[in-house]
């Protein structure tokens, strides 16, 4: 079974944010990344990470009665395109930046296979 | 294990995720073609295979489309934002997908089934469609496979995620919902709703309960649905399969299971990733959506009538119950407007439904629908009698393979229904001939009249209306 782990998600109306996370959480979110990590590093993130929790903690702790939440730092809204089509790129340039591929596609190795 | 158990005593409940692929030119959040069919990554840039640096920018006509969909389904249209919700698949050059996640676009709708039943919308949220894997290898199959091929043209293709209540009941119902659901995309001209293609796709959540519980019990997530026939057929394995597991004194583990075509079953994915954690957050390169009332007024005002509403119009015009099959198909294959056409030139709407749904609805497949002002001519001259029902069948086979003019066609053919007194003269005259027949018809003999019409349809070489025979046959014993 997979850890379980409740980071906290960005929103500040959690009623008991993260002061801490373990070891087991990071290898698990380092897994999720894809990223292997040696034990110094797993311990050196830990500690790092804990310290992010803790900075969100100090940000939910704050009395934000009456502020209404924020999309974006920018005051704008509803920037849109038109549906109209441009040039993309040329795909002989597109597959000779790929590590493999065969024929016109992009080729990968086997998906369900052991993750990192 | 048989897909057919005996379900007595259990509920199937299903709630159903289907994605539908907007009919946009271009991508949701870049300029590359969104076309179906084109020569594998050929429309792919920066932005769609996610290289550094680059940025997206919402497609104004894919949000107008989005709002389509969830005014069509009677949702609010309310400000939202994007989030990224990131996974490691290669579908997805950029590791996470756009999406929406806790303030989607659309909220709270309904749908209306044509047995009048209405099964509720959660939400109906914009995305970007992935990319398109091809498992080489195994048969295809993606535990089995020895490595995959990648095409993005599908990468960044706009996407609107229906999601629904649990309201659902069984397979049937599940196909029915779908099949209203693309008549209503269809309708609103933001899909072409091709489930071949894939420009429909559905996941289906199936659980079981006792008849009469109120809570829902653990569900299984379905994946791999290509067609309305495997929708109904993964219900009816996945619920049997299930009250199985319980009545043999088991649990219904929540997992997501995939569908076997071929082998008409589902099995689990045993992915060690099962436990999903996306670690959604807010899509930092993109700002808020917020249309204004005006805008969503004016999308709201521009949309054609829905299915539900056509089959109100036809089945009041035609003085027969919404939910007859009827309605249902002459709405579902776009024939209502031969109704209309048929009402305003003042023929008969119940004889122009009846000849829609069955005639007109079997020669679809082979050629068009009959010129609307012809068809509307031609119902006439079956309900004034001067056609018999077989005769006028006859005539609309031949319209709508040639077109042309009913009464034209009718002449041809030497068509001429009797006039009801030069039928009342052949039945007097077939009677007059059979006198014992008669007597005995008289006596109470009901299998006569079989005989009696025989000799009118002889004698008027197919030309009379036999309903018209037999009731005057009846008639006149009446009166005997």
């Amino acid at each position: 079974m997979p850890v379980t782990v409740a980071l906290y998600d960005g929103r500040v109306d959690q009623p008991n944010p993260r002061t801490s996370i373990s070891p087991a959480e990071v290898a698990h979110v380092a897994r999720l990344a894809r990223l292997a990590l040696s034990e110094e590093e797993l311990s050196m993130y830990t500690t790092q990470l804990a310290a992010v929790l803790g900075h969100a903690a100090d940000i939910a702790a704050l009395d934000i009665e009456g502020t209404p939440p924020t999309a974006h730092p920018f005051p704008l809204a509803d920037v849109f395109r038109e549906d109209e089509p441009r040039p993309g790129l040329d795909r002989d340039e597109v597959l000779s930046q790929a590590p493999d591929v065969e024929g016109p596609y992009f080729r990968i190795p086997r998906i369900m296979g052991d993750a990192p | 294990m048989s897909a057919v158990r005996d379900l007595d005593g259990w509920e199937t409940v299903v709630g159903l995720e289907v994605h539908c692929e907007l009919r946009t030119q271009t991508k949701l959040f870049c300029g590359c073609r969104n076309a179906f069919g084109d020569e594998p990554n050929t429309n792919v840039c920066p932005v769609c295979l996610g290289l550094p640096g680059s940025l997206p920018v919402l497609n104004r006509r894919a949000v107008e489309y989005a709002m389509r969909i969830g005014l069509a389904l009677h949702c609010q249209v309310q400000p939202s934002v994007f989030h990224r919700k990131n996974y490691f698949y290669p579908d997805m050059p950029k590791d996470y997908q756009i999406s929406q996640y806790d303030a989607p676009i659309n909220v709270g709708g309904w749908l209306e089934l044509p047995s009048g039943k209405r099964v509720g919308i959660v939400r109906a949220h914009l995305e970007e469609d992935t990319g398109k894997t091809t498992h080489v290898g195994g048969g295809g199959r993606i535990h089995e496979a020895a490595h995959s091929l990648v095409d993005y043209n599908r990468a960044g293709v706009p996407l609107v995620e229906i999601v629904s209540q649990p309201d659902i009941r069984g397979p049937q119902e599940a196909r029915e919902y779908v099949e209203e659901l693309r008549a209503i995309l269809v309708a609103t001209g933001a899909s072409d709703g091709k489930m071949e293609e894939g420009s429909l796709r559905v996941d289906c959540n199936v659980s079981v309960r006792p008849v009469g519980s109120g809570t829902l019990g653990p569900r299984c997530e379905i994946k791999n649905l290509n067609s309305l026939r495997s929708l109904a057929r993964a219900v009816s394995y996945e619920a049997a399969r299930q009250v199985e597991v319980l009545a043999q004194g088991g649990e219904v583990a929540q997992e997501t299971r995939h569908w076997d075509e071929q082998e008409g079953r589902t099995y689990s994915m045993r992915s060690k990733e099962e436990a999903y954690d996306y670690r959604y957050f807010p899509e930092p390169d993109l700002v808020a959506l917020q249309p204004s009332p005006d805008w969503v007024e004016s999308v709201r005002r521009s949309l054609p009538a829905l299915p539900a509403e056509r089959r109100e119009e036809v089945a009041r015009a035609a003085g027969v119950p919404v939910s007859s099959e009827a309605v249902a198909t002459v709405v579902r294959l776009g024939l209502d407007g031969l109704v209309r056409a048929a009402v305003s030139a003042g023929a008969d709407a119940n004889l122009a439904l009846r000849r829609l749904a069955n005639e007109v609805a079997a020669g679809l497949e082979d050629h068009g629908p009959p010129d609307a002002g012809a068809f509307a001519r031609l119902v006439q001259m079956e309900a004034g009698g001067e056609l018999t029902p077989a005769q006028a069948r006859a005539v609309l086979r031949l319209l709508m393979e040639q077109g042309g003019d009913p009464a034209g066609i009718a002449e041809r053919l030497g068509y001429q229904a009797l006039a009801a007194d030069a039928l009342a003269q052949v039945l007097d005259q077939v009677v007059g001939a059979h006198p014992r027949e008669w007597e005995r018809y008289c006596a109470g003999d009901d299998r006569l009249a079989g005989f009696f019409i025989g000799k009118v349809k002889a004698a008027t070489a197919g030309q009379a209306d036999l309903r018209a025979a037999t009731t005057l046959l009846q008639q006149r014993r009446a009166t005997a």
